[in-house]
């Protein structure tokens, strides 16, 4: 070692003992950091954390109280659905119930426009066949007469007798025609 | 003189091996600047570590102001960065050993605390300043002694006179006959060593790394001679090695104060048994 060093050693100070500006310097450099930490940012920052702890919780019951609400909205939705089905099925019976009567009504109405169609022909052919049985009977009367009047040989003039005699002859075949049936 | 070791850089030395000159190795001499103001020899000057320790406390409130000063409820990245830092401390050294009910008080200390230390014993691998505040005593004792009034005075207002001197001296009546010895010794370990062994551990710490990452740094420059530049090398390489080590170191001593604090604290808030 160098004389120099040798002196410069001597005048060291023993490294434990503080000068004291730098026990001021130290004490004030840490008060103003804690100051300004304690003070000013880290309430700032716990204000903050805080508002975010409360922001997340905020968002987890928000968040449940809309699965809630799709939840009950989604139960709602269910009944209306299957009041919605059991409705179209009621409709649907009713409106085959009501085919069904229709269906059943206009039979029946075609049954009785036949019956009322078919009864209505056999009064016509009825009458028709009286009538033609009346012309007929005349007919036969007259052709009658005048055979036999041809046949006597002369007229009869007794029209109205004439014309009973064959009734009753007409008659007189009916019956045995009826008798015969 | 220009060859007082006290003013002279490594590197500003011609000196080589092989040169006929002495390796100028670090000493005491590497902790003693030259006042940038004022005098050296009365108690009114200002000198690189002041400054230092100033511009750290900046530096820390100036992260920190940026990061909270209007901070969001969504962060930004500093924001983040800083609230990581932030909640380390707050639920891993504050609420561990204090829990969240006692500590939450002591949250804004311990936090300034870490950072304050931190920022000092990182100073020490920051290029142009390279040398850690803290391996300055007054910087850790001044630190220690604003816990210590702390604790002690916390003990007094929880226990009361009596309560407190039962807690410093670990008052146990079932110890008998070796009661008194028993508290001699914790009060003399609680109020005397404990004060000292929390300041010199972090100064001695940091005293030590800076001597190491000057040894390699001086021995790089002073090697680089002939056949000794293989020498240098390596030399260099140990100073690399010793920065990432200092790194990892700095961080590790800020966190083992805070947590000798919390646990000083902790011990005044405790009920004695």
């Amino acid at each position: 070692m160098s004389p120099l060093l040798n002196i410069a050693a001597e005048e060291l100070q023993n490294p434990l003992v503080p000068p004291i500006p730098e026990l001021v310097i130290g004490l004030i450099a840490f008060v103003i950091v804690f100051g300004v930490l304690a003070k000013k940012l880290l309430p700032n920052i716990n204000k903050v954390l805080e508002e975010r702890r409360e922001a997340i919780e905020g968002g987890i019951e928000k968040a449940e109280a809309a699965q809630i609400e799709a939840q009950s909205v989604l139960e709602q939705y269910k009944a209306q659905l299957a009041e919605a089905r059991h409705e179209a099925a009621r409709l649907r019976q009713e409106a085959q119930e009501q085919g069904a009567a229709l269906i059943a009504e206009m039979r029946a109405e075609g049954q009785r426009q036949r019956e009322e169609i078919i009864a209505a022909g056999h009064a016509q052919i009825e009458a028709d066949r009286k009538a033609a049985a009346a012309a007929l009977r005349q007919d036969i009367g007259r052709l009658a007469t005048e055979l036999a009047g041809k046949l006597v040989g002369e007229s009869l003039e007794d029209h109205a007798r004439q014309s009973r005699v064959i009734d009753r002859f007409l008659d007189e075949l009916e019956e045995k025609a009826e008798a015969a049936r | 003189m220009s060859a007082d070791p006290t003013r002279v850089l490594a590197f500003e030395t011609d000196c080589h091996i092989f040169d006929g000159c002495g390796f100028p190795s670090p000493g005491l001499h590497s902790f003693i600047f030259e006042p940038l103001w004022g005098d050296g020899d009365s108690n009114l000057y200002f000198n690189k570590t002041m400054l230092l320790a100033l511009l750290g406390s900046i530096i820390v409130i100036g992260f920190f102001w940026a990061a909270f000063r209007r901070p969001q409820v969504v962060p930004g990245k500093l924001q983040m960065i800083a609230e990581a830092g932030y909640d380390f401390i707050r639920r891993g050294v504050v609420y561990e050993t204090m829990g969240k009910r006692e500590g939450e008080k002591y949250v804004p200390f311990i936090v300034a605390l870490f950072f304050f230390v931190w920022m000092m014993n990182l100073w020490s691998i920051i290029p142009v300043a390279q040398f850690p505040v803290t391996s300055i005593v007054a910087y850790p004792m001044v630190l220690a002694l604003i816990v210590y009034i702390v604790w002690v005075s916390l003990t007094f207002k929880r226990h009361g006179f009596v309560g407190a001197l039962k807690n410093f001296t670990g008052y146990d009546k079932s110890l008998g006959a070796a009661l008194p010895v028993v508290m001699l010794i914790e009060a003399f370990s609680n109020l005397l060593v404990r004060p000292f062994t929390h300041a010199v551990r972090l100064f001695a710490n940091m005293f030590a790394g800076h001597i190491l990452l000057v040894l390699f740094t001086i021995a790089s420059w002073y090697l680089l001679n002939g056949i000794g530049i293989a020498y240098a090398a390596v030399s260099f390489l140990m100073v690399l090695v010793m920065t990432l080590f200092e790194l990892f170191i700095q961080a590790l001593q800020a966190y083992v104060f805070v947590l000798l604090a919390c646990t000083y604290i902790q011990g005044a808030l405790a009920e004695q048994h």
